[in-house]
């Protein structure tokens, strides 16, 4: 069994949705990680604070320096993860799908490197 | 003593009809289409030495196939000493590869290549991996000669190549026939790839025709392997008629001199009888099926072209109905214009005209809509139009065939006006 990453991918300055809008979305998504579990796919999912709370920690010839903010600013950034365990490309796939139908965003799907 | 040779040229002819059922056989034992590749790179390097002396086997597909896959046995039981891990593995392997000896039938052959089309033809891939997939692992075309059929340098296809298969490997795209419920959205993706190979090697320019048309030859082989591993898909057999019918004209759309030669201008005694006759037989046996898709309604359009003795006896008013039912699968600008086209012949360039101006901005820089264009206003006598419509065309083509076509007729435009 493979595990893959499924990214959010979040456009950057993108109105939040609205209070009731936000809680139908959050349903959905309890639902999909409920269905992840029951077929025994579930490894870990959680939603991220904005970017703007991110800090960038660098050690350069043992001094350590710290950044305010993200270490790359795009269009998108990750707004959330879920990994899953899936026999093959096309059942991540199918996650990748149920995810993207629940969050109205679009998913990266991509496999973590196994030995 | 007087025994026929097995000179190279057999080897390569066994080589380029059978690459592709070997690979997939060996990917379906091993897993793995770089393993898969070099055993039966590995087998058909024995083949050269041993072949011209002992002569053809019996069977060279299960001659290759057989050493292909003791081959790899060998090269990873010997990779395998090293490490307990891996040696478990490989008598895994092994064992499996035995099994599969047993099971060797002509069906689970064909299951394989089906598999591997489909692996080939996966939607994570881009078009063009999955066209360089295809070509290289079940056309058995070599990376060379892929790289020249598309224009680029040939580390660059390799690289293509090696990205594609990685992909494949770490992403964990499966070899499988698809889901039920996926087959026809990833059917149509196989006949997409098939097509495009076909159209690759049909529309290149005069300069460049030599290296290219192997891609119509290819296509063709291809086209009539998925309608040997799917019978029951019409639209499978409706893009193999497609290409035959598209092809038969293959002599007759060049002049002497190099030159593009419309439907209308060609000499139809130069169409090859065979490919017509074939590809009609297709169109009426896909048609039986009763359920029509955009590859049996154009292969339809064209066995309406082959049918007809000279252009002025050409049926437009059924090629319109057929467009009609084109447009109503798959609307689209393109087919649309098409339908100007024939509309222009039943009822006159004034109606075709009309259809191509009220059709929106979607075409806008696609060269054809602007050449129709001109040609309608050429027939209307409104030549300075015409003239202008023929230079804007010019400007959106990179195919010299049709830019020497274009220029002729923007000449002629311009004399009269």
């Amino acid at each position: 069994m493979k595990q893959y990453l499924l990214s959010v991918v979040t456009p950057t300055g993108g109105e939040p949705p609205a209070p009731e809008e936000l809680k139908a979305i959050m349903a959905d998504v309890e639902a999909f990680h409920d269905e992840l579990k029951a077929a025994g796919a579930w490894v870990f999912a959680g939603g991220l604070h904005a970017p703007e709370t991110a800090t960038v920690v660098q050690v350069t010839g043992g001094e350590t320096v710290m950044t305010d903010g993200p270490f790359i600013e795009g269009k998108e950034y990750l707004g959330g993860i879920c990994i899953v365990k899936a026999p093959d490309l096309d059942a991540a796939l199918e996650w990748g799908r149920k995810a993207a139908t629940a969050i109205s965003l679009p998913i990266e799907v991509r496999s973590f490197v196994q030995d | 003593m007087d025994e026929p040779r097995v000179g190279a040229r057999e080897v390569e002819r066994v080589f380029r009809a059978e690459y592709g059922r070997a690979v997939s056989v060996l990917v379906g034992v091993f897993g793995d289409i770089d393993v898969a590749e070099e055993a039966v790179q590995d087998a058909f390097t024995v083949a050269v030495e041993r072949w011209p002396a002992t002569g053809l086997p019996p069977s060279p597909a299960g001659w290759i196939i057989t050493t292909a896959r003791n081959r790899a046995i060998d090269r990873l039981r010997r990779e395998a000493t090293r490490d307990e891990r891996q040696a478990q593995a490989a008598a895994l392997l092994a064992a499996r590869a035995a099994e599969a000896r047993d099971g060797e039938d002509e069906g689970a052959v064909r299951d394989d290549r089906l598999r591997l089309i489909f692996t080939c033809c996966h939607p994570s891939l881009g078009t063009g991996a999955q066209v360089a997939l295809t070509l290289r692992l079940l056309g058995g075309l070599t990376t060379a000669e892929i790289a020249r059929a598309f224009l680029v340098p040939e580390p660059t296809m390799a690289q293509r190549l090696v990205r594609a298969k990685n992909k494949i490997r770490q992403a964990g795209i499966p070899y499988r026939v698809p889901y039920e419920s996926d087959l026809p959205d990833r059917l149509r993706a196989v006949l997409s790839v098939v097509y495009l190979i076909f159209n690759e090697g049909y529309a290149a320019s005069s300069g460049d025709r030599l290296v290219r048309e192997p891609l119509c030859t290819e296509a063709i082989r291809l086209g009539r392997l998925l309608v040997e591993l799917m019978p029951d898909e019409p639209e499978a057999l409706g893009l193999l008629a497609l290409m035959l019918l598209s092809d038969s004209r293959r002599a007759a759309r060049v002049s002497p001199g190099g030159g593009l030669v419309l439907l209308a201008d060609q000499d139809r005694s130069r169409w090859d009888a065979a490919l017509v006759a074939e590809g009609q037989e297709l169109v009426r046996r896909c048609l039986r099926r009763g359920r029509p898709g955009p590859y049996q309604i154009q292969a339809a359009i064209n066995a309406v072209h082959s049918d007809a003795p000279s252009a002025a006896a050409t049926d437009w008013p059924q090629i319109v109905v057929l467009y009609d039912q084109l447009a109503a699968i798959t609307p689209s600008p393109v087919v649309a214009l098409h339908r100007a086209v024939a509309v222009a012949e039943v009822e006159g360039p004034a109606a075709g005209l009309a259809l191509v101006d009220a059709l929106g901005p979607e075409l806008t820089g696609y060269h054809l809509s602007y050449a129709i264009r001109a040609d309608l206003l050429r027939r209307l006598g409104r030549d300075t139009e015409a003239a202008d419509a023929y230079e804007a065309a010019l400007a959106c083509t990179g195919n010299a065939a049709e830019q020497d076509f274009l220029r002729a007729r923007n000449r002629e435009a311009r004399g009269g006006g």
